[in-house]
C-alpha cells in the first residue's frame, strides 16, 4: 500500500515535471533562439537585394500638391537635443553651425548654414513614413546632397555616407566603478546610390519656414525613399567611408544597432 | 489503387475513429455504411498546413508591428486627432484602463485591447502579448524581421498553390464558381443556416458557398494583403508609384491591410466552425491522409 502510494506520488511528480518542461518549451520565444534569428537575418539580405532590384535606380518617391500638406507635422524621436552646445547654437541663430564633410574625399570641407543656403536648392512635397506606421506630408527645401558630395569629391573607395548628429540618445549613466558613461549620439548612414538620389537633400526648411527645433534645426537629412529613422536631424558631420563596421555598434545607425533594418525594410 | 482524387476504398472502410463497440459505450450512434473517398491531393494537403503555420506567424508578427502605432487612418497622411480605430488607454499613469475607440465610440477593452498584463506588469499596448510575435511588446524590430521573412513564404506558398490549381484542373473543377452556384446560392445559404451539410455523393465536391469563399480568399484577399503590404514601403512606392495611388494613400493601404488580416481571421473562425459542424474527424483526416468518408445512400442508422 505504502509502496503503491509512493510510486503514484513519484509518477505524479514526474508527470508534473514533464508537463512543466513541455509548457516551457511551448512558451519559449523562438525570437530568442540564435539559429532562428540567423535564418531570419539571412532572409533579410534576400529582401534587401530584391528591393534593390526593383528600386535600384533613381526612381523618384511620389510628390504631392500643396493641398496635401499636413496641418501639423508630427515630430518624433529627439525633440530637442538639450545639450549646452546645442542650446548655445540655438540662441545664436545657428550662425556658427557647420557641416563638415570628410573621410574618403579628395577635398574635406566645412559649410556654414549661410553657405549651404547659397547653394542650389530643391523643394519637394513628400510623404514622411515612420517605421511605426504613420505618415505625414510636408514641403521640404534643402541642398541636394549630391551637390555637396560633388564639391568634396568622393574617392573611388567610398561606399557609404555616415551622418553624425548633435542629439544624444538618452542620459549619461554611471557604471559599477563610478565611471560616467556618455550616451551614444544619433547617427545614420546611406549608400552612395541613395545619398546621390535627386530627392536626397540637406533640408533647412519645412513648409517654407526655417526648420523647427523638433524637426532637426538647423539642418536634417531627407531621403524620400526611406523610413523616418534613416533621415537624421541636427546633422553636424558627414563622413564618407568604405565600411561602418567600426562606427557605433557597427550596424550603420543608432536604430540599426537596436535591430532595425539598415536598408529600411521592405 | 492509385492516389488520384476521386478514387475510393471499397466497403465499410472507415477504420479510423472509435470502433462501433467504443461508440456504443460512449453513447454515440453507430457508424453509417461508408467508403473512403480520396478527396485532397498531397499537394493541397501540404500547402494547406504550410499556409496555416505561415499565416499564424504573419498574423502574430503583424499585430506586434501594429502595436508600434495602434491606430488606423484613411488617405496618405495620418490625422492623429481622428483615427477611425485606435487601441489606447485612458486614466492616469498609475491607474489606467485599455479602451478601443471606433469613430466617436469608446469601448472598455481593458486587459485585452489598449492595455494588458505581461509578466505581471500592466502596460499600455494595442494587442496583448499572447497574440504577438515576439510576445514582449514593444519589439517592432523583431516583429518586422519575422513578418518580412515569412511574407516570402506566404507568397511562395500561395503561388505554388495557384500554379498547382491551374495545372491540375483543381481551379476549374473545384474553385471557379459556376452560374449554377449563383443560382443555387439562396438555397445553399438556407441549408447552411439550418446546418444541413452535403451528404453522400454531394459531399465529394465543394458546394457553391465554399467555391465562392475560397475564390475570394485566394484571388482577392491574398493579392490584396500582399499589395497593400508592399504599399507601406516608401522604397517600393518609388519603384511602383501606382501602388499608393490605387489604394488611395499609404494610410488607406495600411487600413486595408489590417481589414484583410481580420478577414482572414474571420475566414479561419468560420472555417473551424464548419469543420466541427460537418464532422471534425472526417474533415481533419481528409486534410492529413487525403481520405474522406462518404456515407452510402443506403442508411441503416
Amino acid at each position: 500500500m505504502a509502496d503503491a502510494t509512493t510510486s503514484r506520488r513519484r509518477f505524479l511528480a514526474r508527470t508534473a515535471a514533464l508537463a512543466s518542461t513541455l509548457g516551457l518549451w511551448g512558451c519559449s520565444d523562438p525570437s530568442q533562439t540564435p539559429w532562428v534569428l540567423n535564418i531570419l537575418g539571412e532572409v533579410e539580405n534576400l529582401t534587401r537585394r530584391a528591393q534593390r532590384l526593383f528600386a535600384g535606380g533613381h526612381a523618384l518617391a511620389p510628390e504631392y500638391s500643396k493641398a496635401d500638406i499636413a496641418a501639423k507635422f508630427r515630430a518624433n524621436g529627439t525633440l530637442n537635443p538639450n545639450t549646452n552646445d546645442y542650446t548655445a547654437h540655438l540662441a545664436n541663430g545657428f550662425k556658427d553651425w557647420t557641416i563638415a564633410v570628410g573621410g574618403l574625399v579628395d577635398k574635406p570641407l566645412k559649410l556654414s548654414m549661410a553657405e549651404l543656403r547659397a547653394m542650389p536648392s530643391r523643394t519637394q512635397i513628400t510623404r514622411h513614413d515612420c517605421v511605426e506606421g504613420w505618415s505625414c506630408i510636408g514641403e521640404w527645401t534643402g541642398t541636394p546632397l549630391q551637390v555637396v558630395l560633388a564639391m568634396a569629391g568622393p574617392k573611388d573607395s567610398a561606399r557609404y555616407a555616415v551622418f553624425y548628429c548633435a542629439d544624444p540618445m538618452g542620459e549619461a549613466t554611471m557604471d559599477a566603478n563610478g565611471n560616467i558613461i556618455q550616451p551614444p549620439y544619433y547617427y545614420e548612414s546611406l549608400d552612395l546610390l541613395e545619398a546621390t538620389h535627386p530627392q536626397t537633400i540637406l533640408a533647412y526648411k519645412l513648409n517654407g519656414q526655417n526648420l523647427p527645433v523638433e524637426h532637426g534645426a538647423p539642418v536634417r537629412l531627407r531621403a524620400e525613399r526611406q523610413l523616418g529613422y534613416k533621415m537624421p536631424k541636427y546633422v553636424q558631420r558627414i563622413e564618407l567611408t568604405d565600411t561602418f563596421a567600426r562606427i557605433g555598434g557597427g550596424k550603420g545607425g543608432y536604430w540599426e544597432d537596436q535591430g532595425y533594418q539598415w536598408y529600411g525594410g521592405i | 489503387m492509385t492516389d488520384t482524387p476521386g478514387s475510393m476504398t471499397q466497403g465499410n472502410a472507415d477504420a479510423s475513429g472509435p470502433s462501433d463497440r467504443v461508440r456504443a459505450a460512449l453513447g454515440l450512434r453507430p457508424r453509417k455504411p461508408n467508403y473512403l473517398f480520396y478527396r485532397h491531393t498531397i499537394a493541397v494537403r501540404a500547402l494547406h498546413w504550410l499556409n496555416a503555420i505561415i499565416m499564424l506567424v504573419m498574423l502574430m508578427s503583424g499585430l506586434q508591428i501594429f502595436n508600434a502605432h495602434p491606430a488606423l487612418y484613411w488617405g496618405n497622411g495620418a490625422d492623429f486627432d481622428h483615427p477611425f480605430i485606435s487601441l489606447t488607454a485612458v486614466g492616469t499613469q498609475d491607474n489606467f484602463h485599455g479602451v478601443t475607440e471606433i469613430g466617436s465610440w469608446t469601448f472598455n477593452t481593458d486587459g485585452v485591447l489598449g492595455a494588458s498584463t505581461s509578466d505581471g506588469v500592466k502596460s499600455v499596448r494595442g494587442f496583448p502579448d499572447w497574440v504577438t510575435l515576439p510576445a514582449a511588446s514593444p519589439n517592432l524590430a523583431l516583429g518586422r524581421l519575422w513578418h518580412f521573412a515569412f511574407a516570402w513564404l506566404l507568397v511562395a506558398n500561395g503561388m505554388a498553390y495557384v500554379a498547382y490549381a491551374f495545372a491540375s484542373g483543381h481551379f476549374r473543377k473545384e474553385l471557379l464558381p459556376t452560374s449554377k452556384d449563383f443560382a443555387e446560392l439562396p438555397h445553399e445559404i438556407a441549408n447552411h443556416a439550418r446546418l444541413r451539410f452535403a451528404r453522400g455523393e454531394a459531399a465529394k465536391h465543394y458546394n457553391g458557398i465554399q467555391r465562392m469563399t475560397y475564390f475570394v480568399v485566394i484571388f482577392v484577399l491574398g493579392p490584396l494583403i500582399v499589395l497593400t503590404g508592399l504599399t507601406m514601403s516608401p522604397t517600393m512606392d518609388s519603384a511602383f508609384p501606382f501602388l499608393p495611388w490605387i489604394f488611395g494613400g499609404r494610410q488607406s493601404a495600411r487600413t486595408i491591410h489590417f481589414i484583410c488580416a481580420f478577414s482572414f481571421v474571420a475566414f479561419f473562425l468560420v472555417h473551424i466552425i464548419m469543420v466541427i459542424l460537418s464532422g471534425t474527424w472526417n474533415n481533419v483526416r481528409s486534410m492529413i491522409t487525403g481520405r474522406y468518408a462518404i456515407e452510402t445512400e443506403n442508411r441503416n442508422g
